[in-house]
């Protein structure tokens, strides 16, 4: 999944250990990571968790704390400089357009502070308002306030973009508008990052979104990194209960590792039974022990028909939801919280699932499809 | 069904157009019955022929609005323009800073607020007197630099242009920074960090944000503090004795010692007149030049 980035480059943003506190509150605590050029990077977290501070310290409207560590970008230390000494551009969650300007005066407003010779800027702001798919000839004129949601969204790109900046901020800029149009924007912005080889930083709380469109996620929680990797890494192997729970659903079994053989562990649930997971370095003999399995990967089955060498646990059926596209199923099963099995819908009225509620069923997935979760 | 309040109510709300007239109504009557009748009466007054023990006599005449055209009272007249002019630009350059400072001053935003409103709760009348006690040859200010050696005469301050534009100012002070502050309080923040990452240092973010979206609270303001500038006489009657007669002192003497209703009459409405004539230009050039070109 991951685009490795041009060859020929260090990374354009380095964080190493920041830290940014308020008051007492401590908004970002001893974060590092890198980004590449090029790459589409995500801040992703629940509210307050740090994720927009961490934007506004690589923007510049936040400096680290006295001993907080060192911000860079394009390799130079910035902690010190003011936004507009900083070669970065900016697309904000209320887009911030100017309402007493024209959209031809917004996207013209940061080459005109950069001194760019009158003739290139008209040229410029034609080929940034096409870029984003916005008419010159219909929008150029045209007040902010004249314009929809969506337009206004395009028009701060655009002005973002004209100044062709090596490091693009983008904080939660898809929030406001519709489901539809935030789909399709979340494509277009992911083709313009890769067409134009600007690197992309870009904080949501939309998990689905960062999955989307992101080369890496960060994903944090209180004010630290939890995770950091690419969509599938992040998904596929969270490291800690809270990834596994904010970045899609899963459900969890506490055990204990009991004992080793043939390179998977077998671990003792704590309600009773017991599983085999994969080896792991955080197992060891003893050990308690957090699983984390999504919901997609299990399957019910009678409970006298569960597969061979699958892990499963048996339950009651409490309810069988409609979603459409999937069904979820429900077990409450003994001596941990309900657990959620989604299976694909293959129509309901032709081929309905032969589940109701009360029945006594079994919940099953394969070894490798359990995550160990470091911390429990 | 319900009370007589209740049906009163229904009945009202059935009719947008009634309801429009018992909201406007109230209103409207004050106006009318206080403002456009006597003005009404003055316009009729200032056409009439005075008569000899003040008051009117039947007739018609253009007299009183000839007379004004004398240099005497154009002298006036244009003193007045010139200080209300000067009173409005010092009351700008001085009030700005302070709503700025104010709009921005966080916790302590409402405690200022406060302070600047104060002044109202004392009349203006007294509050004008308590400068004399100021600026007289033996006021506070004279005497506090006599002590200190800064000086070894009192300075004359009452009674001069000064004292009257010092009055002024400090008469008119919060009606510039109210409205001011009204539009730079609601300012989005987040424009100006647009504005900053786009390349704009301090100054010419204020030039190309601030200032444009704050205008409509500089016009209000310009309005607010010129026009009552240009009517007032309390201040230049205390703080510039008879040799800084204003407008508003001349129509004030006619209507009251000289007994010359008409005449008064007739200079209210050439002041009135050249008000809407400067507001109006005024309005039109601040149109044509909103800082840039959309």
């Amino acid at each position: 999944m991951a685009v490795p980035p041009s060859p020929n480059s260090g990374p354009v943003v380095q964080l190493s250990s920041v830290s940014k506190t308020f008051g007492d509150t401590k908004a970002v605590n001893d974060v590092s990571f890198e980004i590449q050029r090029g790459e589409f990077f995500s801040m992703l977290g629940p509210s307050g968790c740090g994720k927009t501070t961490t934007l506004r310290l690589l923007a510049g409207f936040e400096q680290p704390d006295e001993d907080g560590g060192e911000v860079r970008l394009l390799g130079e230390v910035v902690n010190k400089k003011r936004p507009y000494e900083r070669k970065i551009a900016m697309v904000f969650q209320s887009y911030a357009l100017f309402p007493h300007l024209s959209v031809q005066r917004n996207v013209a407003f940061g080459l005109e502070q950069r001194k760019t010779p009158k003739s290139e800027i008209g040229d410029r702001v034609r080929k940034a308002m096409e870029m984003v798919r916005l008419k010159p000839d219909t929008f150029a004129r045209r007040m902010p306030a004249q314009l929809s949601g969506g337009q206004r969204q395009r028009v701060a790109l655009a002005r973002a973009l004209v100044l062709e900046p090596d490091i693009l901020l983008l904080d939660e800029p898809l929030g406001a508008i519709d489901l539809k149009l935030r789909k399709e924007m979340q494509l277009e912005l992911k083709s313009l990052n890769k067409q134009l080889g600007t690197t992309f930083v870009y904080v949501t709380h939309d998990q689905e979104e960062a999955l989307t469109m992101s080369d890496r996620i960060a994903v944090m929680d209180n004010a630290r990194v939890a995770q950091l990797g690419t969509p599938a890494e992040i998904y596929e192997n969270p490291r800690t209960g809270f990834v596994a729970k904010f970045i899609g659903e899963s459900n969890f079994f506490d055990g204990t590792a009991a004992r080793r053989q043939g390179g998977k562990w077998e671990v003792e649930r704590n309600g009773g039974g017991r599983f085999v997971v994969p080896d792991h370095p955080a197992l060891s003999d003893g050990k308690s022990v957090r699983i984390a399995v999504r919901p997609e990967w299990m399957d019910v089955w009678p409970p006298s028909d569960v597969p061979a060498g699958e892990n499963a646990v048996g339950g009651t059926i409490r309810d069988v939801i409609y979603l459409g596209e999937t069904m979820h199923v429900i077990v409450t099963v003994p001596g941990c919280e309900d657990v959620t099995v989604a299976v694909r819908n293959e129509g309901q009225l032709i081929k309905p699932l032969p589940w109701k509620r009360g029945d006594q069923a079994a919940v099953a997935w394969l070894p490798e499809d359990c995550q160990i979760l470091e911390e429990v | 069904m319900g009370s007589p309040r209740e049906r009163a109510l229904a009945w009202l709300y059935s009719r947008p157009q009634a309801r429009a007239w018992a909201l406007l109504g109230p209103g409207t009557f004050w106006l009318l019955v206080f403002f456009l009748v006597p003005i009404l009466i003055m316009f009729v007054y200032s056409l009439m022929p005075r008569g000899i023990y003040g008051g009117v006599e039947p007739g018609f005449t253009l007299e009183h609005y000839r007379r004004f055209f004398d240099p005497l009272y154009l002298d006036i007249l244009q003193r007045t323009f010139v200080w209300s002019v000067a009173c409005t630009v010092i009351c700008l350059l001085l009030g700005y800073p302070v709503a700025y400072t104010i709009a921005r001053g966080g916790k302590w935003k409402n405690m200022l607020m406060f302070l600047v409103v104060l002044p109202f709760w004392t009349s203006f009348l007294v509050r004008t007197f308590a400068m004399i006690f100021l600026l007289r040859d033996t006021g506070l200010i004279n005497n506090w630099l006599l002590k200190l050696g800064v000086i070894q005469e009192p300075i004359t301050m009452l009674y001069t242009p000064f004292a009257v534009m010092a009055g002024l100012v400090y008469g008119f002070l919060p009606f510039m920074i109210l409205p001011i502050y009204a539009s730079l309080e609601k300012l989005d923040l987040s424009l100006l960090e647009a504005a900053e990452v786009l390349g704009a240092k301090p100054a010419e973010r204020f030039r190309r944000v601030t200032l444009p979206l704050s205008m409509p609270g500089v016009v209000a303001g310009c309005l607010l503090v010129f026009i009552p500038a240009l009517g007032s006489f309390l201040t230049s009657d205390l703080l510039g004795g008879a040799k800084q007669m204003m407008i508003g002192n001349l129509v004030q003497n006619q209507f009251s010692a000289a007994r010359n209703w008409p005449f008064g009459s007739a200079a209210s409405f050439i002041v009135m007149a050249l008000v809407l004539v400067a507001v109006m230009a005024y309005l039109r050039v601040k149109d044509k030049t909103p800082g840039e070109a959309p």
